[in-house]
């Protein structure tokens, strides 16, 4: 094996690579499919994401036809409802967003948002993403296993996710759910070691911390909050598999089940709720950092403007990635823990929202008196500035106890979550793809395809989510594959369902509309040139576009201000690239 | 969960201050130009493989101390029953120690260029780490002689449990020391490259004795009797 940075132990890669020092890969088999170029491994983790997000996407379809028009479809059994929405819960989550912002994004930007010709270990990442694509396969071989995937809600709770009642929970389906989630952490952690060593060790020169651009800051501290914080899953899930497997009783406590005394006894099922959001509330986070550090680059650029409070953003990219380990207890105050607790992470959870405040303000600080592109990248992250305040409102309701009491496990709170933890999250993935995808492919994705996909949804997904906080206040449990005629299940609340779940076809289909465009516009697309967005990041400056294997020639680029050089007065052009030296000497003649 | 708690603490206390040196109060849109005006701030110039495999420690910490926490949670009710300490883990923590021990010898006579030393401590490193696991492996047996099964409690799924992750971790540790051994046999040993790696060897082991000790101690219940003898001078 031949490192593309040369040697481990040099401290910062030189400025001059000789072309014999790069490694590149001579057969097809080593250049797309065993790739150790984080390009590739980028594009193979985000296409993997997006295929077994789509599997997601059809599960919650056939959820909202069981939710819209109940007792239609016989297929739809309340066990296989129960199916639907863990499988849908832990994909979209675990699978499709934390996989594409880090696996995804981060290793198509971070080198070459650093000016790093690779990541540190290439062989490690590698291997990261062939571990993540053996946890999607043991996760989909559940699909045909025995009594089906797992039912047990995408929390997974002791002790019933391992009792006979619940679909899967005897049989193979939650062993291959736990397996899974452990291949999971350990691919994470392989490749979350590079995420984290790229950016402290193999910046180019000239790239302090402080002229990173915020993506990187926000996948970076994603990043060891995560490497952090999935260790607390891991040790749920083995702590479950051993209970499952080996009879032991570490979550499962004395149980008479149909009459008969199991085995089990003296587990704690509240500890694995502990360790469970100990992960889960991190977890939040995770998906969130890397959209707000994009959706900040994005608004920059499509603005023409600097960023308003640069520092202001960092520090609160790094606080709240500090705080989020201190609210997990937010999601248990109805599992019967000590009301101290919640008054205690209630205060926590209130004090979170002031950093994330201020990069709310700060975003829309940067859009005033800017010089405002309505491109595709900006309107989406303008949807997720509306939306993430408006799931972040419901959040602060439900972070208070005496709020959170009625409302838990209602329909508010599944619309909280899928508008702040969902549809935010996913608009600046949209966003970022159609940013990045002129310097992905060399080619600019379809205008008119992507204004129709644009409000379809984000108009779609408004109609799809308001109403749920409606239905949720009426008192509507989520979890239910049928209430029938309950007196809280009134004649409108019945319509509204049956509103959302056609909503909700609408706009899966209009993600077909988007994926059509991906693939016709490689090559049928409008060509881009190497910035066609006149942006200063240093991965709109590489020699090629797409980059090469090196990412930056033969030389690396030297950086010699900060990533936000929009509009300044008095300069040529309306943006100064980061490696631009103005009048502080020529390229390469660096002191 | 106060263990994890603590322990993320440190962690968040050492990113603080390696932060805190990165000149995170400077005003980057006045200050273009060459880097050379702002020493301190470029990238690091520690080796990647230490930086990456400390990270690695941190992450490996955390797994630690969440067993801990589970632990510790667990042991506040009122129907736990820790199993006895077999004497054995004393001699097995003996050996371990010398195992440590035996590795920064070699990376000392690495650092010197001694690499007949250096072959000498590889090789008492990774047998004795072998011989700690086999005796690990001996305390199991000598637990479920003695009646106390995996399944019979919650304390002794915790004792196998916690055991058996950081055997694997010890299992995992002998992979990288067999290629440094390998290395330091080859035909031509790169004084550098052989010394990063017998140190990378040398960190990891030291963390996991620490850790075994730590873990010695929770198991063995004197962090408990500790905690309680703390709570009662300050009460």
């Amino acid at each position: 094996m031949v490192d593309v940075t040369p040697g481990a132990i040099d401290g910062i890669p030189p400025a001059e690579v000789p072309e014999m020092d790069l490694y590149h890969p001579h057969s097809w088999w080593t250049k797309y499919v065993f790739s150790q170029d984080a390009k590739v491994i980028a594009i193979q983790y985000s296409g993997t994401a997006i295929a077994i997000g789509m599997v997601a996407l059809v599960l919650s379809w056939l959820m909202r036809l069981q939710l819209g028009f109940p007792g239609t479809f016989d297929f739809i059994t309340p066990e296989a409802y129960y199916q639907f929405i863990t499988m849908h819960g832990m994909i979209m989550v675990v699978y499709l967003l934390t996989a594409l912002f880090l696996g995804g994004f981060g290793n198509y930007l971070i080198p070459l948002m650093v000016g790093a010709r690779d990541m540190v270990f290439p062989y490690a990442n590698m291997l990261s993403y062939w571990i993540y694509l053996l946890a999607v396969l043991v996760l989909v071989a559940s699909f045909f296993a025995p009594g089906g995937p797992t039912g047990a809600g995408w929390t997974l709770y002791p002790p019933q996710a391992i009792m006979s009642g619940t679909p899967g929970g005897q049989q193979s389906g939650i062993i291959l759910m736990l397996v899974s989630l452990i291949l999971f952490v350990i691919g994470f952690t392989m490749g979350g070691l590079n995420y984290v060593v790229t950016v402290l060790q193999a910046r180019t020169r000239g790239m302090t911390l402080m002229r990173l651009p915020l993506t990187v800051w926000g996948i970076f501290t994603a990043t060891v909050m995560a490497l952090l914080a999935f260790p607390a899953l891991l040790v749920a899930c083995i702590m479950m598999l051993f209970d499952r497997l080996l009879g032991t009783s570490f979550f499962m406590p004395a149980v008479v089940e149909l009459g008969q005394q199991l085995q089990t006894n003296g587990g704690s099922p509240i500890l694995f709720q502990h360790l469970f959001w100990f992960f889960g509330h991190p977890e939040v986070y995770i998906v969130a950092l890397p959209a707000f550090g994009i959706v900040s680059d994005l608004i920059s650029t499509h603005a023409r403007k600097n960023i308003f409070g640069y520092r202001m953003m960092v520090w609160a990219i790094v606080g709240i990635g500090a705080l989020s380990f201190i609210v997990w207890a937010h999601h248990m105050y109805v599992s019967g823990m000590d009301p101290y607790f919640g008054f205690f992470f209630a205060t926590t959870t209130l004090i979170i929202a002031v950093p994330t405040a201020i990069k709310v303000y700060n975003w829309v600080l940067t859009l005033w008196r800017g010089d405002i592109h309505l491109t595709i990248p900006m309107l989406f992250a303008l949807a997720f500035i509306v939306t993430f305040v408006n799931g972040g409102l419901t959040g602060l309701f439900l972070g208070n106890v005496v709020v959170d009491v009625p409302l838990s496990d209602t329909m508010f709170v599944v619309a909280h979550f899928h508008m702040v933890m969902g549809v935010a999250p996913i608009t600046v993935i949209f966003g970022a793809i159609y940013h990045w995808y002129p310097k992905i492919t060399g080619r600019m994705l379809n205008q008119a395809l992507g204004q129709f996909h644009f409000w379809m949804t984000f108009v779609g997904a408004y109609l799809i989510f308001f109403p749920m906080h409606y239905v949720g206040l009426m008192g509507v449990p989520r979890r239910y594959s049928e209430l029938g005629d309950m007196a809280l299940m009134t004649e409108s609340a019945h319509q509204l369902n049956a509103f959302i779940s056609i909503m909700a076809f609408i706009v899966g289909f209009a993600q077909l509309v988007f994926l059509f465009n991906l693939i016709w516009s490689i090559r049928h697309g409008k060509e881009a040139g190497p910035n066609p967005w006149r942006a200063t990041t240093l991965e709109w400056q590489t020699e090629h576009t797409p980059p090469q294997h090196g990412n930056f020639g033969k030389q690396l680029p030297i950086v010699y201000r900060w990533a936000y050089d929009y509009s300044v007065p008095g300069a040529k052009e309306d943006f100064i690239a980061q490696n631009d030296p103005g009048e502080y000497g020529s390229p390469g003649g660096h002191a | 969960m106060t263990v994890i708690v603590v322990v993320l603490m440190v962690v968040f206390g050492i990113a603080g201050w390696w932060l805190s040196q990165q000149r995170l109060m400077s005003k980057p849109w006045l200050e273009a130009g060459s880097v050379a005006a702002f020493p301190g701030t470029e990238s690091g110039s520690m080796p990647m493989a230490k930086v990456g495999l400390g990270v690695f420690l941190a992450v490996v910490g955390c797994l630690f101390a969440l067993f801990t926490s589970a632990y510790s949670m667990r042991m506040e009710y009122a129907d736990w029953s820790a199993p006895p300490v077999p004497p054995l883990l004393w001699i097995n923590t003996g050996i371990l120690l010398l195992s440590s021990v035996a590795l920064h010898c070699a990376l000392i006579a690495a650092r010197n260029g001694q690499t007949e030393l250096v072959r000498l401590g590889l090789a008492t490193a990774g047998l004795t780490a072998i011989a700690f696991l086999i005796g690990q492996i001996v305390v199991w047996r000598e637990l479920e002689a003695n009646g106390h099964f995996l399944t019979a409690n919650p304390a002794n799924a915790f004792f196998y449990l916690i055991t058996g992750m950081h055997g694997l971790h010890i299992l995992g540790g002998l992979a990288g020391l067999a290629r440094t051994t390998s290395r330091a046999w080859g035909p031509d040993p790169a004084p550098a490259k052989l010394t990063l790696s017998v140190e990378l060897c040398a960190m990891y082991w030291h963390f996991l004795l620490i850790v075994w000790l730590a873990l010695f101690l929770v198991l063995a219940g004197w962090a408990e009797r500790f905690i309680g003898v703390c709570r009662q001078l300050l009460t």
